[in-house]
């Protein structure tokens, strides 16, 4: 009888508008957590494909990961789409923030016009969306990821599991919006106990059964794609990210770790793991994270080690699945974002330094960085050799050398190790897509997305010289006795304490002092015709390297 | 069309069928800025709309309405705004000058800012035009001084904190789905809506501002500034 009323061009507009409020619901939410300000523009045209008349970009790894959670269904009465946010530290800890709810009730509104008010009250109700996810507590955390955590997000759909939030969550109501099929509503329940620094003993339990993966993210649309590149100012702010970055950011953040382990953060209670809801072994748990990690964003799979977390490997559903999930699923390769026509560029800030030299030595198409350690399973090792060892020097290099901070750390723990995928074809970011198409659907066309630098980069720096010591010498003191801190002064012969003294007061450069300068001077002045003479006997050959530079 | 200038100024009690919300925050001076232009910016992302471009039989399509992430420098706290720098210009206008009374009142720093929402009826000759209000927003503010940096850190934490509040009051009262002017023909557009800026539509609105004097009772100083009409060509 709910259906008699309307008709059935209106159940029709009513179920796309449902549908694609769904998938614009996930798309704000997770931008609002990868880290970054997002920005967009307004455009007084309408131009036909941004949904609710609002702005909305569409990171098509979060619309395909949508769409699987969706598996063509609606949110309905007991059948609600969730997109849970959840943390990660560096040790592999994780924690559940937030769960966003978007559910459906029974309460009717018969009254209303579909395509004109239920529109509008769901573009009302995207944009207090909007609002809401700068407020709640996880906003804040995301912002400074990177370091020791990332964000990560996983969309299910069906019933709504809140029990991972901890005792004491609070929930916020977004808005609802009633349409003749039933209300909807959109909430938020988030963990108000963010006790990271809790002495407790975590659990070691295995992982979410979501895991995270890569995607296949190919630009094969021409740059007149509808959609508005996201600049709205040059300079900081970035556009919002594209396709890429939702994968595993394990290498980065794992190299960071300066918590001892004590101090981690419990992990998904067992009982979770236990009884997954059936529709969530398809969906993934991504990591959520800016455009600074684009050169690790190849580095797919995470292949969490069972010795790293306590664990038999036969309790660990996860490397099986992983497996299966190697060869089975989308071997997809993730691309670092790129320039409108695709050639996705190094990222012009590396983290430090050697990391630089490491990436200049690759070719552009290497933003395809096949970065990983050196994996220990077996079923790994064949990709491994697919990978980029030729061109990027060896992965386990680039790895310990793009995150110099707590290498030693990085390189002990195995869990850190990351496996790539299983990439036959080269250049594979370019070959079609086969995601399946919807002729009316304005979500096909991918944005653009230009060259952006991410304020996480920044932070990378800002944050990244944290250890260096801020030994400022201060001429208005006489240091008496030095002793600093932490320091043991009874092992070394040199210790903190005399290092520092001495390097306060460096001997002279012996190139410096002048007798030996001038006499170094003479020497050189002598051997110059001898060393001219040379070079003019090679000049075909720096002719022909700048020929090349040409 | 001739441009009369809207007859009543904001009303201090909201006139009958106006919907009237009260926000209070206590803020440090530097902070003054920030903290309003969060919350009326997150109102009027509520409020505006893409441009309307009619078409023939009534019908109109919409523009596209944007949004950016802004950050705030003296409190802990981001907001999301309408992708707009006319409307920024405008809202900042407004909240700078409200700073500027405040500071200058030499009162406690007490003092409030209205963001109301009109709709025009047109009247005939010799009547102006009326303006009816159909929402007001009132963001009474309090301006504390802190001592040290501790304290101004603390500040920076809870007034985030308070903000966020804020954000989500307004929110709710937004989701009531309650009185919004209907949808005007081409002909009616500006009665409703504000036209005048290139790439975003917001409802009419006006901006006012109050400095409450140290007694707090009664109104001393009414200074009121019609920013629409400072801004409408």
């Amino acid at each position: 009888a709910m259906d008699t009323d309307l008709s059935s061009q209106d159940r029709k507009d009513l179920d796309k508008f449902i549908k694609f409020f769904a998938l614009k619901t996930v798309q704000v939410i997770v931008q609002a957590r990868l880290g970054e300000k997002i920005c967009t523009r307004s455009s007084s045209s309408p131009t036909g494909s941004d949904w609710f008349n609002l702005a909305i970009k569409d990171i098509p790894e979060v619309t395909h990961e949508a769409k699987k959670a969706l598996a063509g269904q609606l949110p309905a009465v007991g059948r609600s789409m969730c997109v849970e946010i959840s943390l990660k530290t560096s040790e592999g800890d994780s924690m559940e923030l937030e769960i966003w709810c978007l559910e459906m009730n029974e309460k009717c509104d018969k009254e209303i016009k579909v395509s004109y008010t239920v529109y509008n009250r769901l573009s009302l109700l995207l944009k207090s969306l909007l609002a809401i996810t700068r407020v709640t507590p996880a906003y804040r955390l995301s912002r400074k990821q990177g370091h020791e955590y990332v964000i990560l997000y996983r969309i299910y759909f069906g019933e709504v599991q809140l029990s991972g939030l901890g005792e004491g969550f609070q929930t916020v109501r977004v808005g609802t919006v009633g349409t003749p099929v039933g209300t909807i509503t959109l909430s938020c329940a988030y963990r108000i106990n963010l006790a990271f620094m809790s002495t407790r003993q975590f659990e070691r339990t295995p992982p979410i059964m979501g895991i995270i993966i890569d995607h296949f993210v190919d630009r094969p649309y021409p740059s007149s794609s509808p959609m508005h590149p996201c600049n709205y100012r040059a300079g900081e702010d970035n556009g919002a990210v594209y396709p890429s970055v939702e994968d595993s950011q394990e290498v980065c953040t794992t190299s960071f770790s300066t918590s001892p382990p004590s101090q981690c953060v419990f992990t998904v209670t067992k009982a979770h793991f236990q009884t997954p809801p059936p529709v969530v072994t398809d969906t993934l748990k991504v990591p959520v994270m800016g455009l600074a990690f684009s050169h690790q964003l190849s580095s797919s799979r995470l292949s969490y080690q069972p010795a790293a977390l306590g664990v038999g490997s036969a309790d660990m559903g996860y490397p099986v699945l992983f497996a299966g999930g190697l060869n089975a699923a989308h071997p997809h390769q993730l691309i670092g974002p790129g320039k409108e026509g695709g050639v996705p560029p190094i990222p012009s800030q590396p983290a430090h330094g050697t990391q630089a030299d490491q990436e200049r030595m690759c070719t552009p198409l290497d933003g395809v960085h096949y970065s990983a350690a050196t994996p220990s399973s077996s079923e790994d090792t064949e990709t491994v050799s697919n990978s980029s060892e030729g061109k990027c020097g060896s992965p386990h290099d680039l790895l310990e050398t793009i995150f110099i901070r707590k290498v030693g750390a990085f390189v002990n723990k195995p869990i850190n190790q990351v496996t790539m995928a299983n990439l036959d074809i080269p250049f594979a970011m370019f070959a079609p897509k086969n995601v399946e198409l919807e002729d009316n659907d304005p979500m096909v066309n991918p944005p653009d997305s230009p060259e952006t630098e991410s304020p996480l980069q920044g932070s990378l720096h800002s944050e990244g010289s944290s250890g260096s010591s801020t030994g400022n010498t201060h001429d208005d003191f006489v240091m008496i006795d030095f002793k600093p801190a932490f320091s043991k002064d009874d092992i070394l012969p040199m210790d903190l304490g005399t290092f520092y003294r001495e390097f306060q007061n460096p001997p002279q450069l012996s190139s410096l002092s002048i007798d030996i300068g001038a006499q170094s001077m003479a020497e050189d002045l002598d051997s110059l015709p001898e060393k001219l003479a040379v070079h003019e006997k090679n000049v075909k050959e720096f002719d022909a390297f700048v020929e090349t530079l040409q | 069309p001739c441009r009369t200038r809207c007859c009543a100024p904001p009303a201090l009690t909201p006139a009958m069928n106006c919907r009237a919300e009260v926000l209070e925050v206590s803020v440090e001076g530097r902070q003054v800025e920030e903290a309003m232009l969060a919350v009326l910016h997150t109102v009027l992302l509520h409020r505006s709309t893409g441009k309307f471009h009619y078409k023939k039989e009534g019908t109109y399509s919409i523009g596209t309405v944007g949004t950016q992430d802004v950050d705030c420098d003296f409190i802990d706290f981001a907001y999301v705004r309408v992708s707009s720098e006319e409307l920024d210009r405008a809202l900042r206008k407004a909240v700078g000058e409200f700073k500027d009374a405040l500071r200058n009142s030499g009162s406690d720093g007490m003092g409030q800012i209205s963001l109301e929402f009109y709709q025009k009826k047109k009247s005939r000759w010799p009547f102006s035009d009326e303006c009816i209000p159909w929402e007001l927003w009132t963001i009474k503010v309090n301006v504390v001084n802190l001592a040290n940096e501790q304290e101004r850190q603390i500040c920076r934490e809870k007034v985030g904190e308070k903000l966020c509040e804020k954000i989500i009051n307004i929110v709710e009262v937004m989701n009531r789905h309650e009185y919004l002017p209907k949808m005007p023909t081409q002909s009616e557009v500006d009665n409703v809506f504000d036209t005048s800026l290139k790439d975003v539509q917001p409802y009419l609105y006006k901006i006012s501002y109050q400095i409450t004097d140290s007694l707090g009772t009664s109104v001393t100083t009414t200074m009121r500034r019609l920013i629409k009409d400072t801004l409408a060509l």
